[in-house]
């Protein structure tokens, strides 16, 4: 390389500075455009859902086409029956699997149920609607609040896992040696030190999938159906907020469109609720 | 007389000569103890297998329902551009190409941004914007898909068939992908609605990958002069394998997803090169059809996209998770943003 001209190598450097302030601003843009469509979104939802949000909403059922108000009370409720069926067995099993993976597994297996668990996390969760389609609405002839829980419960397990996992590794190891040298058995050791020491962490991993699994729709389309009254017999179809806003949504009828604002505003509630408890629990137990 | 003996034998054995109570409680506990630690690691192994069970159970469930389908059509199924459930006869073909290519819209639009910002929150922001800027990308990946939805048709759907639409038609309309009507429903509003989900995935996994690299590669390219956007292309060189895992991991969300686009899509099976008209993809058309399939051909052709969206989603992810977890040196994301 010849040595060049002191003009040109100013040039070079103001033209690298100018390239400097370009990629700076170009960058502050992105991170706007990602924030952006949050807020247009959110703005949307009060505009439009707000003035639907009044008590008969939660203590209405829907009403036929044509007669004004109603509400979606049946769906606020089975939403939280099909998120409780489904965290009642994937919070036990997750925990337990997370428990498993941190504790005792070692080697290959726990290789293995690491890698199945990272699969099911990437599972489109519609796939998941068609296989207990064919695995528990089949056999019981009928779609079922159990069929939906069962789905939403699936979609909850991977999240509390690996959750439960990377949260128990980080319990200090001399708890489990100072437990262990004073006598107590292993089993002891994980429920009675590591556990309680993991609390906060695994009831924030709870809350996250619990919170996703509310907002799920796909998996409910073929396993809950739906409902437009009032049920909470476990082996009926029951109604969701969710499906309940994607019927509103597509439907002729704009008193109807209206409702699916105010139930999806509802719904971003519920998920706010969930992780603003995520966050207290986060802060008490750091 | 016997069962007497022994029990008198086995209390001498474990209370030890002197008998003292304590010292005999102590060693039948430590007696038990192993028993006790065998069975809770059983039990505790018994709930790691149930996850895997739960796959083996969806793998086993979607291969099955499959199974007429793939008797009947095989490998032509993918390419097959009919799609007639009176007569009987299925082509994923248009299925395939909408999912391609809402997909493709989606991260050519998103990409760009989301590692704008990815860079503009690790080495550019001050402390306070960085959190509330991530707290906010949190909040956006909380926002469930039929929300999304909603929005696609209430508030994009008016704007794209009243302004964007007919402004591309009227300059780019010699382009086969903006002839048309503007629908406003359609393969574009998808591909936006897709492109603003898959953003908060891949910006806050980029964030983690570029929080991993070594200060040394910003510091080595400063050290010889370099401003700072010429650094950031060093250490975007350097983390580019994490940065394309983390894409992945986003198109892997785009594929799957569901309810939005099916909302937003305007679901109609005819092959187009527009993106301005109706299409349907692999997820909306199960999300459309499955409930309204009698026919037993046409649920096993449903549930052999199912199969096929699961096989295409396992393959991203495994490759995706494999890169990242190198590059990050298994930091997972605990928020699971995958």
């Amino acid at each position: 390389m010849s040595p060049a001209r002191p003009d040109a190598v100013a040039r070079r450097t103001r033209l690298r500075q100018l390239a400097d302030h370009g990629v700076t601003a170009l960058c502050l843009l992105a991170a706007l455009v990602v924030v952006a469509p949050l807020l247009l979104i959110l703005a949307h939802l009060v505009r439009a859902g707000g003035a639907g949000l009044r008590p008969e909403f939660f203590t209405h059922l829907p009403k036929p086409v044509g007669e004004p108000g109603g509400g979606m009370a049946n769906a606020v409720v089975g939403t939280l029956v099909l998120v409780a069926i489904g965290a009642a067995f994937a919070v036990p099993l997750g925990i337990g699997a997370g428990l498993y993976l941190a504790e005792i597994g070692r080697g290959r297996m726990a290789t293995l149920v690491r890698l199945v668990n990272d699969v099911l996390a990437g599972v489109p969760s519609i796939v998941v609607g068609v296989a207990v389609f064919g695995l528990v609405v089949v056999p019981m002839g009928r779609f079922s609040a159990i069929a939906g829980g069962i789905a939403l419960g699936i979609l909850m397990l991977p999240t509390i896992v690996r959750a439960t996992e990377e949260v128990v590794r980080l319990v200090p190891q001399s708890y489990r040696h100072a437990a262990l040298a004073l006598g107590a058995p292993r089993w002891k050791v994980i429920h009675q030190i590591v556990l309680p020491a993991a609390r906060g962490g695994i009831t924030t991993a709870c809350l996250l999938a619990i919170a996703r699994a509310a907002g799920e729709t796909a998996p409910l389309l073929f396993t809950a159906l739906g409902n437009r009254f009032w049920s909470t017999r476990l082996d009926q179809p029951i109604a969701s907020l969710p499906v309940m806003i994607f019927d509103y949504a597509r439907a002729p009828y704009p008193d109807w469109n209206a409702q699916a604002w105010t139930g999806a505003l509802t719904l971003i509630l519920v998920v706010a609720a969930l992780s603003a408890a995520m966050r207290v629990v986060a802060r008490r137990n750091p | 007389m016997s069962v007497t003996t022994g029990g008198i034998a086995d209390r001498a054995a474990t209370g030890g000569a002197g008998g003292s109570p304590l010292r005999a409680a102590a060693a039948r506990a430590a007696r038990r103890a192993p028993l006790a630690d065998g069975a809770h690691a059983a039990l505790l192994a018994a709930a790691a297998g149930s996850v895997f069970a739960v796959v083996l159970l969806l793998v086993y469930e979607t291969w099955r329902g499959a199974l007429p389908s793939l008797q009947a059509f095989g490998l032509r199924f993918f390419i097959g551009t009919e799609w007639d459930p009176v007569a009987g006869r299925f082509g994923a073909l248009p299925y395939l190409v909408g999912t391609l290519t809402t997909s493709a819209l989606a991260m050519i639009l998103a990409v760009p941004a989301s590692l704008g910002a990815a860079v503009y929150l690790t080495e550019m922001a001050p402390r306070r914007v960085d959190t509330v800027l991530s707290y906010l990308i949190e909040l956006l990946a909380s926002i469930p898909s039929i929300v999304y939805g909603l929005w696609g048709i209430f508030v994009l759907a008016p704007v794209l068939r009243g302004l964007v639409e007919p402004w591309l038609i009227a300059h780019f309309g010699f382009l086969p992908l903006f002839q048309g009507f503007p629908f406003g429903l359609g393969v574009l509003n998808a591909g936006i609605v897709l492109a603003i989900m898959v953003l908060p995935t891949i910006v806050s996994l980029a964030r983690e990958v570029l929080r991993a690299m070594p200060p040394a590669f910003r510091e080595a390219a400063l050290a010889l002069g370099a401003t700072r956007a010429e650094a950031i292309g060093v250490v975007l060189a350097g983390a580019r394998p994490g940065l394309m895992g983390a894409i992945v991991l986003g198109l892997g969300r785009a594929l799957g997803e569901t309810m939005a686009v099916t909302m937003v899509i305007g679901n109609s099976n005819r092959l187009t090169a527009s993106l301005l008209a109706p299409g349907a993809t692999m997820a909306s058309v199960i999300a459309n059809e499955f409930t309204e399939a009698t026919e037993k051909l046409h649920t096993a052709a449903l549930i052999e996209i199912a199969l096929a969206l699961f096989v295409v989603t396992f393959v991203l992810n495994g490759i995706a998770r494999l890169v990242l977890h190198r590059m990050t040196k298994g930091v997972r994301d605990v928020a699971g943003a995958a």
